[in-house]
């Protein structure tokens, strides 16, 4: 087949992320050419301040050298400047005369600094804050001359200013707002802004008009007048007052704009050939200077590109993070507020915090904070996700670590960490290894930094912590999005919920079909997402979709827990936690008979035996006579219960009995991960209901049921739910309630985690308000369990599934040598 | 090179292993998708992991442990990790896996 012929015009991180995102989809779909006006390689723009500071250099911001080019089979033309595209006969031209025919053209020209329109603006010495050339002309004149006039206290001017301040020149900003970085802070954290950066030595003039800039007498720039009179010295006039979207070819060639090149949801411009991304595009009436919402756009353009054209994009909450060492601050969202709105303020200027959150509706819809940006991150997620705070609006201004969470969720403060604290305690990854990754790697994602350092690749615990690493190191530029919107792996660019619902719309049976339906990139998944296919087929199609051994992880493909040395755990089931006698002693012959190094007592009311050898776990089984405790799966673990009204003298419920049942209900049960249940019989709640998926408390009058605790990693407490009467309200409720968990979760996600998602109503509204649905629900749980039995037994009885457990012994191997 | 019959290919699940008793330790023997046998120390360079116990996708297996992914060509871990699981020639023959131990005196 004929290459389709894909065309670039701009060489910057919008456009080859978009380029990026489009060889991963497609890798032969397009013959690419790349033209682009600067001489260098893609790279980061926003860490030229940093290099103006004097902490990176050039060649650390490069961030796709032209070796990349080369071996992506890119025909890049540097140092060339597209002048003209003709849109009939589809072909671009660039002003040394050379041409190039598109059948789709990607305009990613960015945009150009403002130039304020004054008379001596074109003198030598006034230059915008844009590129490499920019910079370097900065560095050269801070050696040479004293006086910089930066015009504009916004983002790019104080960056632009402080770096000239540390490469020694006497720095003035000129700013025409009251306070500084009037688009990202309130007036006053503005205020708190200046007086640090005076320290510094830096000097502004704020409500400050500059009427002219004047000629030394030789066509340099000298000094700079103001409208009240005032003249100030100035070598160097760095204009950072606004970026204009640069729409220049785009109007030349008859494509609408309108501050920017409009563009749909799609990325497409009026010509549906000719996509624009970027400062350049406007989407939505909204031209982003910002690199996150770049990124996503690149994410959508690149997915139509690729012909697959199910991702839309549909705008960003954006945030922002001032690049001058020392100086933290963090806006995100609407921070000023507006009609509607409530504010919280925390205000300490002489300690130099300050913190602003607006709220409107009970959802927190933007924030300001200087000084202690240490929960910006969070209070980020918490705007993208639109999450309801009434409840935490106490302490929702102390940041996340007030909640009362005993657990360990990375919600200290990254930001005052030092480089030797250990972040990743499952890999012993440090604060400074992933600062230095992000930097020399140009990362912006939580994924790329999990694959450059293996922090948060393991247990995940510390995701929260690394993503505020990620914010306070790159700012904005982060690309953190709630798991309902990443893609499952990178196998793909569907997320959880698309391949969800896919997988139930297509009627897709098997993973090879889901695969290819839904256009993986890779032949056989991966350890990722192959799990998660094989779960959400399964628990889709019962009966229908066939269970793939081989895409489950080895703790439910051997039906044991694997340990650090290689052998397994093997723990049965002791139905509601009670035994006899009988069990027992089977357990002591079997600790006998394979000499099982350890027999422990677990958490959930049952016997653990470690250390047994993979080849004989068929024959413990056997000799066990037990049916599998499951203590390896995502799926139903225990009912932990307490002794109850049989026995005990506060008992209210028989809840050892409830306990038996609803581990019986559940037998087999897989679930998008792990189910633990609890029953107390009486408020003393000796069961510890309180933190299981699903715990339930017997009182006097009936049973109340809590969903959605978790006693792990984080611990979360359950909410009610609702009370019942009967102990077979109970167990209706209780299938109703993880049959809807096991269709609607996503894979790996706690019930807890699943609920804060959809909401307790949406709970709620499926189980108790709709009985019809309720007993539905509960039906097919018990269709779907009808197609699974005992995988112990299942082992023991059927000679091809015991094969995997059979070692091939090197005696037969020399037999057959012979 | 002395090549050992070790079992046939269907006595080894496709994306799944078997576990061969070597006279230096267990080789992990490893079948592809589209049925390429690969064959590996049991160990992972990292902690030691039972590689045949890892789930297989492409030319790669995880490791059961910590995830690490191994080459199944070279026996290389992936970046960033390094480190390598020696590697022993293997081949099918008339639906026969035969794996070559000779070599295994060669390696470090």
């Amino acid at each position: 087949m004929k290459k389709l012929k894909l065309v670039m015009v701009g060489n910057g991180m919008a456009g080859v992320r978009t380029l990026e995102e489009l060889l991963k989809l497609a890798p032969d779909l397009y013959d690419i050419t790349v033209f682009g006006a600067e001489p260098h390689p893609n790279y980061n723009r926003i860490l030229l301040s940093p290099v103006l500071a004097g902490e990176q250099t050039f060649e650390e911001i490069v961030l796709n050298d032209l070796a990349w080019y080369q071996d992506n089979g890119i025909d890049l033309r540097l140092g060339r400047k597209v002048v003209d595209v003709d849109r009939r006969k589809r072909v671009v031209i660039a002003d040394d005369g050379s041409s190039a025919e598109y059948d789709r053209l990607l305009i990613a020209t960015g945009s150009n600094p403002f130039i304020l329109p004054v008379p001596g603006n074109k003198l030598d010495g006034v230059i915008g804050y844009r590129d490499i050339a920019d910079t370097e002309m900065m560095m050269a004149t801070a050696k040479t001359h004293s006086h910089a006039v930066v015009i504009g206290g916004g983002l790019l001017g104080l960056e632009a200013a402080n770096g000239l301040k540390m490469r020694g020149m006497d720095v003035t900003v000129v700013h025409l707002a009251d306070w500084l970085l009037e688009r990202q802070l309130d007036k006053t954290a503005g205020k708190l802004l200046q007086s640090a950066l005076e320290a510094r030595g830096i000097k502004f003039r704020l409500n400050t008009v500059t009427d002219e800039l004047m000629d030394n007498g030789e066509g340099r720039v000298c000094a700079v007048q103001f409208k009240d009179g005032d003249v100030i010295p100035a070598d160097l006039v760095v204009m950072a007052a606004g970026i204009r979207p640069n729409t220049e070819l785009a109007e030349k060639a008859g494509i609408p704009c309108n501050r920017g090149i409009l563009v749909n949801d799609t990325m497409q411009t009026y010509d549906p050939r000719v996509y624009s991304i970027g400062e350049c595009a406007n989407h939505r009436g909204i031209a982003y200077g910002l690199v996150a919402p770049l990124f996503e756009q690149a994410k959508v353009c690149a997915n139509h590109l690729a012909q697959l054209g199910f991702a839309r994009y549909q705008g960003s909450v954006t945030s922002t993070k001032l690049k001058v060492t020392g100086i933290d601050l963090f806006s995100a969202g609407d921070f000023m507020g507006s009609e509607g709105t409530e504010t919280i303020t925390l205000s300490d200027p002489i300690g130099g915090v300050y913190k602003k959150l607006v709220i409107k509706n009970d959802i927190l819809v933007g924030g300001c904070l200087y000084g202690d940006t240490a929960d910006g991150g969070w209070y980020f997620r918490q705007i993208k996700e639109n999450a309801n705070i009434s409840e935490i609006r106490d302490h929702l201004m102390f940041g996340e670590s007030a909640l009362g969470d005993v657990g360990h969720q990375g919600q200290s403060s990254a930001a005052n960490m030092p480089d030797s604290m250990e972040v990743c305690g499952c890999n012993g990854v440090c604060k400074g290894t992933i600062v230095k990754a992000i930097q020399e790697n140009g990362l912006f994602s939580v994924d790329d930094v999990k694959k450059h350092t293996k922090a948060a690749s393991s247990c995940g615990s510390c995701a929260g912590l690394v993503e505020q690493i990620l914010i306070s190191t790159v700012g904005g530029a982060a690309d953190v999005k709630p798991k309902s919107e990443k893609a499952v792996c990178g196998c793909t660019e569907l997320n959880h919920g698309q391949v969800r619902k896919l997988i139930r719309e297509k009627h897709l049976t098997s993973l090879k079909q889901t695969m290819g339906e839904l256009g993986w990139t890779s032949p056989d998944g991966c350890a990722t997402c192959r799990p998660a296919l094989n779960y959400y087929l399964i628990s889709t199609w019962p009966g229908e979709a066939k269970d793939d051994p081989q895409s489950r992880l080895i703790n439910e493909r051997a039906h044991a827990n694997i340990q650090k040395d290689g052998t397994y755990s093997v723990v049965p089931r002791m139905w509601g936690g009670v035994t006899n006698p009988s069990e027992l002693r089977r357990i002591a012959d079997v600790a006998d008979k394979y000499n099982v190094p350890m027999v422990k007592v677990t958490g959930g009311q049952r016997i653990d035996l470690l250390g047994i050898k993979k080849e004989d776990l068929p024959g413990v089984w056997k000799d066990l006579d037990m049916a599998s405790g499951h203590a390896y799966g995502k799926s139903i673990r225990t009912v932990k219960t307490c002794v109850g009204s049989e026995f005990c003298r506060f008992g209210t419920q028989n809840s050892t009995q409830l306990g038996i049942d609803l581990e019986h209900d559940l037998f087999n049960m897989w679930s998008p991960h792990k189910v633990k249940l609890a029953v107390s019989g009486c408020p003393r709640n000796c069961a510890e209901a309180g933190i299981k998926d699903v715990g339930i408390i017997g009182v006097d009058s009936g049973f109340e049921m809590y969903i959605g605790g978790n006693g792990g990693i984080k611990t979360e407490v359950a909410e009610f739910f609702v009370k019942v009467k009967t102990a077979e309200e109970v167990r209706e409720y209780n299938a109703a309630f993880l049959q809807l968990y096991r269709e609607e979760a996503f894979y790996l996600e706690r019930t807890v985690h699943y609920m804060q998602r959809v909401g307790m109503d949406h709970i709620k509204k499926a189980v108790l308000e709709d009985e019809a649905n309720r007993k539905a629900l509960a039906a097919r749980l018990q269709y779907a369990l009808s197609f699974e039995q005992d995988p112990w037994k299942e082992r023991i009885e059927t000679p091809v599934l015991k094969k995997e457990f059979d070692r091939i012994p090197v005696v037969a191997v020399e037999e057959a040598a012979v | 090179m002395n090549w050992l019959d070790i079992c046939a290919l269907e006595e080894i699940n496709v994306l799944g292993s078997r576990i061969v008793d070597g006279p230096k330790g267990d080789i992990a023997i490893f079948r592809t998708s589209n049925d390429e046998v690969f064959a590996l120390d049991d160990r992972c360079p990292h902690k030691g992991g039972p590689l045949s116990q890892g789930l297989i996708y492409g030319k790669r297996v995880a490791c059961p442990l910590h995830n690490w992914q191994i080459d199944l060509e070279s026996g290389e871990a992936l970046a960033p990790d390094v480190g390598c699981s020696h590697k022993y020639p293997v081949k099918v023959e008339g639906g026969r896996v035969l794996l070559a131990l000779k070599t295994l005196s060669d390696c470090a």
